[in-house]
């Protein structure tokens, strides 16, 4: 097991080291122009660059700030509506023709509008963000708190707890799961809006924003380093974040399994 | 003909009728809400009724390029370029997720490469693209392709994984070559994770799309059409735009995949509706 397991690592290394080398190759034959094609030294120096300057720093944070602004925005509306429908007939009712018709429109189809109705600037994209992250938080809880066990529920109500108690010991443990399955969601929903909204919306920073305006210049390198930054980013927020608050809470508490990866 | 027949029937007991218009009344009820309450806005002219028109007159623009053969055009442009491009990431991601599920070797070599490309959000390559492909179709549609390739090849090679050791045993033990057990045991195996995964594939297509045909400056297409809008601030032609975007993305998600799962998986009671 251990041994086919390194033999992977090694495949998967080698494939990686061959790719890299084979990009390097066309990129030096001059096949291409290198303004179009860079090489991955020129790409590093310049990722390292605009890091060293600090102006990476500042389009990252400019970034992260619309898309947890919005994200924060769409949990914070969308979770206990969520809870809501699925406790409440009439909210449900209500809210579930409504969020079916808007979900199936992309996002960044409302771009336009939103610009003309808010202007260019932040504003555009952080509701952008909270469109996009906004239903897979909401239909996540609803669906969550409908699947919940009736037998918990009646469990609980026959050793008499409360309404209160009923909602906060099992209800909410009970959705939890599902919660995180939105959370999960509505972030990756959230990093694709985000960099939409930027390159269209956004005036002087911000990842997204960097791409295209490099794009004017025929700057590949920093397309390619901005992108670089992106899927780390957008990496580390998949693992380390959701992945830690999956296994300090459900995963703890045993109500799902652990995949094998 | 038997679903006419039990249609007609339901429509004939006037409580079923009853039933069914509660049902819509139920549906449509919150859109009414919503709708008066835009209307009110609009007519009370709280914003200024270029940005923020009443619904009739969006009604009247939706027609109006419905009949002059202008939305229709924008859409099929638009449905073209998708379904290029995901026709494309189909038959790729299958191949690859396929081959990745069967072969240990293929498997590991493919594997760091999808992982490093999936997190990347694909409208973030869309500048990229248009630099190497220039602007047009070709960027556009290789864009979609890209995008809804990588959950196609996931989903795929996930599903071929998961096809229980038994069932490929047993087949094995009853004789079946590489390529029966292929078409008979693997294939409709792997199937509804193939499914989801085409289902989520074109629905990431579908949701960047917009953005994509603005950026490669297509001449026709229906993010052009919302884009375009906006330089002449034809608020009422942008929602119009808009409100076809939601209803080919329903079609597609609703019609489309419902059917083609109750064609294949539900039918052979691998899952249910």
């Amino acid at each position: 097991m251990k041994r086919e397991r390194t033999q992977s690592i090694i495949r998967g290394g080698a494939t990686l080291l061959v790719v890299a080398a084979l990009y390097e190759a066309t990129a030096r034959s001059g096949a291409f122009p290198p303004a179009l094609l860079p090489t991955l030294p020129t790409v590093l120096a310049t990722l390292w660059g605009l890091i060293a300057d600090g102006s990476m720093l500042t389009h990252a944070g400019y970034t992260l700030y619309r898309m947890l602004a919005g994200f924060a925005l769409a949990v914070a509306v969308g979770l206990p509506l969520g809870i809501l429908m699925g406790r409440y007939r009439a909210i449900e009712n209500f809210i579930l023709p409504l969020a079916s018709a808007l979900m199936p429109i992309p996002s960044l189809a409302w771009v336009p509008v939103f610009i003309l109705w808010f202007g260019l600037g932040n504003t555009v994209s952080i509701l952008i963000v909270f469109y996009a992250a906004m239903f897979p938080m909401l239909l996540n809880a609803w669906s969550g708190v409908r699947s919940v066990n009736q037998l918990w529920l009646r469990a609980a109500g026959a050793m008499g707890a409360d309404e209160n108690a009923l909602f906060w010991k099992v209800i909410i443990p009970g959705t939890f799961p599902f919660i995180i399955t939105g959370l999960r969601q509505a972030f990756l929903r959230s990093w694709i809006a985000v960099v939409g909204a930027e390159m269209i919306a956004a005036s002087d920073w911000g990842l997204g924003w960097m791409i295209f305006d490099a794009k004017e210049f025929l700057n590949t390198d920093v397309m390619l380093a901005s992108l670089t930054v992106i899927g780390l980013l957008g990496f580390v927020f998949e693992r380390v974040v959701f992945g830690s608050l999956e296994r300090s809470t459900v995963l703890r508490w045993g109500m799902v399994q652990a995949t094998k990866s | 003909m038997q679903d006419a027949a039990a249609s007609a029937s339901a429509a004939l007991t006037p409580a079923a009728a009853g039933a069914r218009a509660r049902a819509f009344a139920l549906t449509a009820y919150p859109f009414v809400v919503v709708a008066a309450i835009w209307e009110l806005v609009a007519k009370l002219e709280v914003f200024p009724p270029r940005l923020f028109p009443p619904l009739e007159q969006v009604a009247a623009v939706f027609v109006r390029l419905t009949v002059s053969g202008i939305l229709p055009h924008h859409a099929a442009e638009t449905l073209l370029r998708l379904f290029a491009g995901f026709a494309l990431a189909a038959i790729v991601g299958v191949a690859l997720g396929i081959a990745m599920g069967r072969s240990r070797r293929i498997e590991d070599c493919v594997l760091p490469l999808v992982s490093i490309g999936a997190p990347i959000p694909g409208v973030a390559y869309a500048p990229l693209f248009l630099l190497w492909f220039g602007l047009g179709n070709v960027s556009a549609v290789l864009l979609v392709a890209f995008v809804s390739a990588f959950s196609i090849i996931f989903n795929t090679w996930t599903g071929v994984k998961a096809v229980k050791e038994i069932w490929v045993r047993s087949a094995q033990s009853m004789g079946a070559d590489n390529r029966k057990l292929f078409r008979h045991v693997i294939l409709p195996g792997a199937l509804p994770y193939i499914l989801t995964g085409l289902r989520l594939g074109i629905a990431q297509a579908w949701r960047i799309l917009v953005v994509v045909e603005l950026l490669a400056a297509v001449p026709w297409g229906l993010g052009w059409l919302i884009f375009g809008a906006r330089e002449f601030l034809n608020t009422d032609v942008m929602l119009a735009g808009i409100a076809v975007i939601g209803i080919i993305g329903l079609a597609i998600e609703k019609v489309a995949f419902k059917r083609l799962e109750e064609f294949t998986v539900v039918r052979w009671g691998m899952m249910v509706s």
